[in-house]
């Protein structure tokens, strides 16, 4: 079956009491067991839940995966990855990812005696040079987080077991429609479901997908031990929202690449990092790395001041206001004001996140309407 | 109380459907600065003071009051509706049938009389002919497209003209400008169930149809997972229908009106998709040794053809076929070779669903009476998802290739 039917039906056969076409949300926090020490398929709903089980099928089907885990947040998802690690381990990280998980590495995982590094994962003789002998992860996300740089996943995953290390993928940005890391090398793929696979921006929700049974099985010994699972509700909601999954993720992009082309051709506008656009420096491999499209995130910097951009962000009136992204309602965001607030401003600035940044996430509303829309914020620019 | 606050979208240029299904109806600012609606779980609301109390009451307040008479979120989603509708206002119901037959006895008193087409859905002409007579209401069934037959059946005491448009199962359109045009002239009120179109494919407030009916379950919430119906139309002439609405409380529970919301922010993209695949599958079946007939407005051998390409953007997921030579039981084979659709009645969801009218729907219906509505045995009911079109048409092929 192909990609979007099976977003509809794995995992989403109709419940066999009732013939529910969609299946019951299963509340339950424990389950009555047929016998003591006799277990039944499930026993309490931190360890598994019917409801959870369903998205996580689902989603393990999307990701070409043997298994997921739903957590509760995407930050949740990634600190069990984490806990796979001991003390004295090293995790090389790419230098353009979520501010979240950077805090996470940095000033949480290195409390357990676990160092971490950041590098440029897009520049690969410079991210190597950064492995060292006691690396056992290697964190990447691609598109990143805000700037838009692509990473080789084959390329990253190769270099990886070489060296020993896992490869961890933020896959967040592109989801399972536009990439598929396991299918490249990768050994765990990430996902904020907070973001496209829940996409209404009404659940917070993580998941971790492998290839490896054994690899799965370490991580649900870390979620069942810890506890930071997906609810059933959100659960509910997140595999209602891959049913649209391919429909949306593909709209959204087209949107996106055509308004990255108008602002590119703005005088209003000095600068668009868009992966889909042929002079981004990571166009050619996102265009073999990525199925179709180039995803619905899109960065851009405004000509003039840290002001002069507040202006635009502030004078959207259906882009609207606000941090986290995936979503069907368009939202603005000005990271030096906001996303990326916390550092320094020369680390910033040495980052490329300069004050005139303005990230987008494109939503589902039409084109037409969000061009307009861009069009008389920029205005207020001048 | 009208659905008049804030509209956070600019009048001007007019939004496109597509960003009027994302925004339409919502506040810009939101309840505890939410991006999404809440949800609220509250059968009663308070009042800080008698005076508060008094000042509602005397309508000088717009607010809530009690959940039977509206909810927050209701009142979101009604907007939305309304605006995908192009129409002034919209009530929700419980389901498709409670959003009719309150309509109908809103409107309705001993003496009165209606006229249908006769190919509307079973359950409405059921309410229809026997709730409603009981009360004194007389329901006239005109052969469905026949114009002058309906016209013919009008008398002094006509009330209101009904119609679905596409008709279930046999996909019939009506040609909104005459059915319209009959009411006009005789003074009578028209109402369209258009659950099978959507505001997507029709919109038949435009042509000057009074009352537009969906059956929220379907399209517009398309997820197979909740159960609602809606009446849109003017402030006005819902005003009565919300009153009655108000007195027997068929109203939907909020967590429902929350997925509902939801399904409606990607209802255009659902419907592109419905339509693409409805026309696909149709084209298939046309062509196939098996398949005697196929009813779908898209194709050019469905007598509606050229009515629904006038009145019609796109024509949906649903269709209906009939297998060459084979008894009931020869095409129940077909029905229960199919992998991806289920079998089940409904329709318009992301899941595909198949059923043989003559043994769900239609059960209990006599020979003759099935004869009369054209149920036939060899009759099969698709209701096209939004799953790849290929599978789908793969599918199908492999289960008529099997069960020959």
């Amino acid at each position: 079956m192909k990609f979007r039917t099976r977003a509809i039906h794995v995992g989403n056969e109709p419940d066999p009491v009732t013939g529910a076409v969609v299946r019951p949300i299963h509340m339950a926090a424990t389950y009555v067991q047929p016998g003591a020490g006799d277990w039944g398929r499930f026993d309490y709903s931190r360890s598994g839940n019917p409801t959870r089980e369903a998205f996580e099928t689902t989603l393990a089907s999307l990701e070409s995966g043997c298994g997921a885990l739903g957590f509760a947040s995407g930050m949740a998802a990634i600190h069990c990855v984490t806990m796979l690690l001991e003390p004295g381990d090293h995790i090389l990280a790419g230098a353009d990812i979520y501010g979240g998980s950077y805090r996470l590495f940095n000033r949480i995982v290195n409390r357990a005696g676990i160092e971490v590094t950041l590098a440029p994962s897009s520049d690969l003789d410079a991210f190597e040079a950064a492995i060292r002998p006691s690396t056992r992860l290697v964190w990447i996300e691609s598109p990143g987080n805000p700037l838009m740089s692509i990473t080789d996943i084959a390329a990253c995953a190769e270099l990886a077991h070489r060296h020993g290390a896992l490869l961890g993928v933020d896959s967040t940005f592109a989801t399972p429609v536009l990439t598929r890391p396991l299918e490249l090398g990768a050994d765990v793929v990430m996902h904020s479901a907070t973001k496209y696979l829940g996409g209404h921006s009404d659940v917070l929700g993580g998941a971790l997908t492998v290839k490896d049974p054994e690899l799965n099985e370490r991580l649900h010994f870390i979620q069942n031990a810890t506890g930071a699972v997906m609810a059933p509700f959100e659960a509910f909601l997140c595999s209602r929202g891959m049913k649209t999954l391919e429909l949306r993720v593909r709209e959204q992009s087209r949107t996106a690449a055509s308004l990255a082309g108008w602002l590119a051709g703005d005088r209003r506008v000095t600068r668009v990092l868009y992966p889909g656009l042929p002079d981004h420096p990571g166009h050619k491999i996102a265009a073999r790395q990525m199925d179709g499209a180039f995803g619905a995130m899109l960065a851009f910097d405004v000509a003039g001041d840290f002001a002069a951009a507040k202006r635009v962000a502030e004078n959207t009136r259906l882009f609207q206001l606000a941090v986290s992204l995936g979503a069907v309602e368009s939202l603005i965001e000005q990271p030096a004001a906001m996303s990326h607030a916390s550092y320094d401003r020369h680390d910033r600035l040495a980052h490329g996140i300069t004050d005139g940044l303005i990230r987008l996430s494109v939503g589902l509303e039409s084109p037409e309407d969000l061009l307009e829309d861009l069009d008389q914020a920029l205005g207020n620019t001048s | 109380m009208t659905n008049e606050p804030s509209a956070p979208l600019p009048d001007r240029p007019a939004p496109k459907p597509s960003t009027l299904a994302v925004h339409a109806g919502e506040d810009r600012q939101k309840p505890g600065y939410s991006i999404t609606d809440p949800i609220f779980c509250t059968a009663t609301y308070t009042f800080a003071d008698t005076q508060a109390v008094i000042d509602f009451v005397q309508q000088k307040l717009p607010r809530e009051e009690y959940a039977r008479y509206g909810n927050p979120t209701e009142k979101v989603a009604q907007r939305k509706l309304a605006a995908l509708e192009g129409g002034e206002a919209a009530l929700l119901f419980s389901s498709g049938m409670a959003a009719i037959a309150c309509l109908l006895q809103a409107k309705l008193r001993a003496g009165d009389e209606i006229i249908l087409f006769d190919q509307c859905y079973h359950r409405t002409r059921e309410f229809c002919s026997k709730h409603l007579g009981k009360f004194g209401v007389l329901t006239h069934l005109v052969p469905t497209g026949d114009y002058e037959q309906m016209e013919a059946a009008v008398t002094p005491n006509t009330r209101l003209l009904v119609s679905e448009s596409p008709t279930n199962p046999h996909l019939s359109v009506v040609d909104l400008q005459r059915f319209v045009a009959i009411g006009s002239k005789h003074g009578i009120e028209t109402v369209i169930d258009a659950t099978l179109a959507t505001p997507y494919n029709t919109r038949p407030l435009e042509v000057g149809v009074d009352y537009v009916v969906h059956s929220c379950t379907k399209y517009l919430g398309g997820h197979n997972d909740l159960l609602s119906g809606v009446v849109i139309g003017s402030e006005e002439k819902l005003e009565p229908i919300r009153k009655l609405r108000g007195v027997i409380g068929a109203i939907n529970g909020p967590h429902t009106i929350h997925l509902l919301l939801r399904g409606l922010k990607t209802f255009e993209l659902r419907m592109q998709r419905h339509n693409e695949n409805g026309l696909a599958v149709a084209r298939f079946l046309d062509q196939h040794p098996r398949v005697e007939k196929v009813y779908y407005p898209g194709l050019p051998s469905h007598p509606y053809y050229e009515v629904a390409g006038r009145t019609m953007r796109g024509y949906g997921g649903l269709l209906t076929f009939q297998l060459a030579g084979a008894d009931w039981r020869r095409t129940a084979a077909v029905v229960d070779a199919v992998r991806i659709p289920r079998i089940g009645p409904s329709l318009g969801g992301v899941e595909s669903l198949i059923e043989q009218p003559i043994v769900m729907s239609y059960h209990d219906f006599t020979p003759q009476e099935k004869r009369a509505l054209g149920i036939a045995d060899n009759m099969i009911r698709l209701s096209c998802g939004i799953e790849d079109k290929e599978d789908l048409i793969a599918d199908l092929a492999q289960a008529l290739d099997k069960e020959k």
